[in-house]
């Protein structure tokens, strides 16, 4: 079934080859952003892809850009199908969809502030999610480096050790080496 | 620590604008009057902790401790995964009661406070307000390793890594997390510390105050509370 969804889409929609991860889930790119209302609301209305599962973000710094999958489900054919699309890191600005699935209202604000990827339009998008007073760079982007933010904002207590869980577990097993 | 990366400095330049509804203002009585109000001033009492000093006969503070050690109310206030241990606590499987431990819901009915694991930054905030307003004497107790040092959150951004910076901390419990019986033990070892005197946190709170308040200012950035809350 999916494969035939594909291939009809295909002929209307610049999409990239799919990957048929499981006999009920399946990814897909789409090349072209401005297609993506139009395919998003094709899928709910006319191919019975009714629930939005996540959409979420991927920062894929070496390349410069931001994946974004919105996830569908059909629930009658039992169904997942994710859709890719990127966006520019500099630019990081994508299309609401707060009016296809009013869910995604949630997931884009989460976005805005984790990853700092604006949906203009979508409600309330510019409050606080769940952090509070973050004035740093979104912690979810990849050049956020957590480990050195939390060494420089919050003191240490001595006498923390760490151990490298390959030797250590080495050491444990074969004690003689 | 040696794997820090030395590249990555955080912003420490932008401040947080204080919230709207917290500038001064001004409001519009029902009878006209017009009245200018600072919220952070005006709605708050600023007055500082102070020092409860000792009674000048050793026996009456004995007996204060005493009755002190036999009167600890717990602050219901659940954080990090600790808070799901000390739901079999105070139901009949482990039933602190019969140690005349209870949980109160209220910070102003209550005199001890467990901190039940991580604190986000957040959390911290609503931690202090809740201290600051429970009724002195009162004690803290750090439950898990992410109170002590981190824990498994060490390297979180998010969350802070020594509770004992922010809030005077009377006795730690060790564990990720601490079983019930750890708790029931640490509440005796609490108790005994207060019989001996030694319960002082929120003398200890009081007195270097300041050194309190800069630590938690630095890391709770949109600070919209007066500087003590109770
Ligand atoms: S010490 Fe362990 S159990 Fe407790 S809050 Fe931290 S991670 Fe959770």
């Amino acid at each position: 079934m999916m494969r035939d969804l594909i291939e009809r889409l295909t002929q209307r929609y610049k999409l990239g080859a799919p990957v048929f991860q499981r006999a009920d889930l399946t990814f897909v790119d789409l090349a072209a952003n401005d297609q993506l209302r139009s395919l998003l609301l094709e899928l709910r209305d006319r191919e019975g892809f009714t629930h939005l599962v996540l959409l979420t973000a991927v920062d894929w710094l070496e390349e410069g850009r931001f994946q974004l999958t919105y996830m569908l489900n059909n629930r009658d054919a039992n169904q997942t199908l994710a859709l890719r699309v990127y966006l520019d890191r500099e630019v990081a600005v994508g299309e609401t969809i707060h009016d296809i699935w009013p869910t995604a209202e949630t997931y884009q604000r989460e976005l805005r502030e984790m990853f700092g990827i604006d949906f203009p339009g979508s409600p309330r998008v510019d409050e606080e999610f769940i952090l509070e007073g973050w004035t740093d760079l979104p912690p979810y982007r990849r050049d956020f480096d957590t480990l050195a933010y939390s060494q420089q904002t919050y003191r240490d207590r001595p006498g923390r050790e760490t151990t490298d869980p390959r030797t250590h577990m080495k050491h444990k097993l074969y004690p003689e080496g | 620590m040696k794997d820090m990366d030395k590249s990555f400095k955080k912003d420490t330049e932008t401040e947080f604008p204080l919230r709207e509804e917290l500038r001064p203002h001004q409001v519009t009585a029902p009878d006209g009057q017009v009245i200018e109000v600072d919220p952070l001033q005006d709605y708050f009492c600023q007055e500082p902790p102070k020092v409860h000093r000792k009674s000048y006969v050793r026996i009456v503070e004995d007996f204060y401790n005493w009755a002190r050690a036999h009167s600890l109310w717990i602050l219901g206030f659940g954080t990090g995964c600790g808070a799901i241990e000390m739901r079999p606590l105070m139901t009949p499987r482990f039933d602190a009661y019969r140690y005349g431990i209870q949980w109160r819901a209220t910070p102003r009915q209550a005199n001890l406070m467990v901190i039940s694991g991580y604190l986000s930054v957040k959390t911290l905030k609503r931690a202090i307000r809740a201290y600051e307003q429970m009724p002195s004497p009162k004690y803290v107790v750090g439950l898990g390793s992410c109170t002590i040092n981190g824990g498994m959150y060490w390297d979180s951004y998010n969350t802070i890594k020594r509770l004992d910076d922010y809030l005077p901390v009377d006795l730690y419990i060790a564990g990720c997390m601490p079983r019930p019986e750890a708790l029931l033990a640490g509440f005796m070892d609490l108790k005994k510390l207060i019989r001996k005197g030694q319960g002082e946190g929120a003398n200890k709170y009081a007195e270097n105050f300041d050194w309190y308040k800069e630590n938690q200012k630095a890391v709770i950035k949109d600070w919209d509370m007066p500087d003590y809350n109770w």
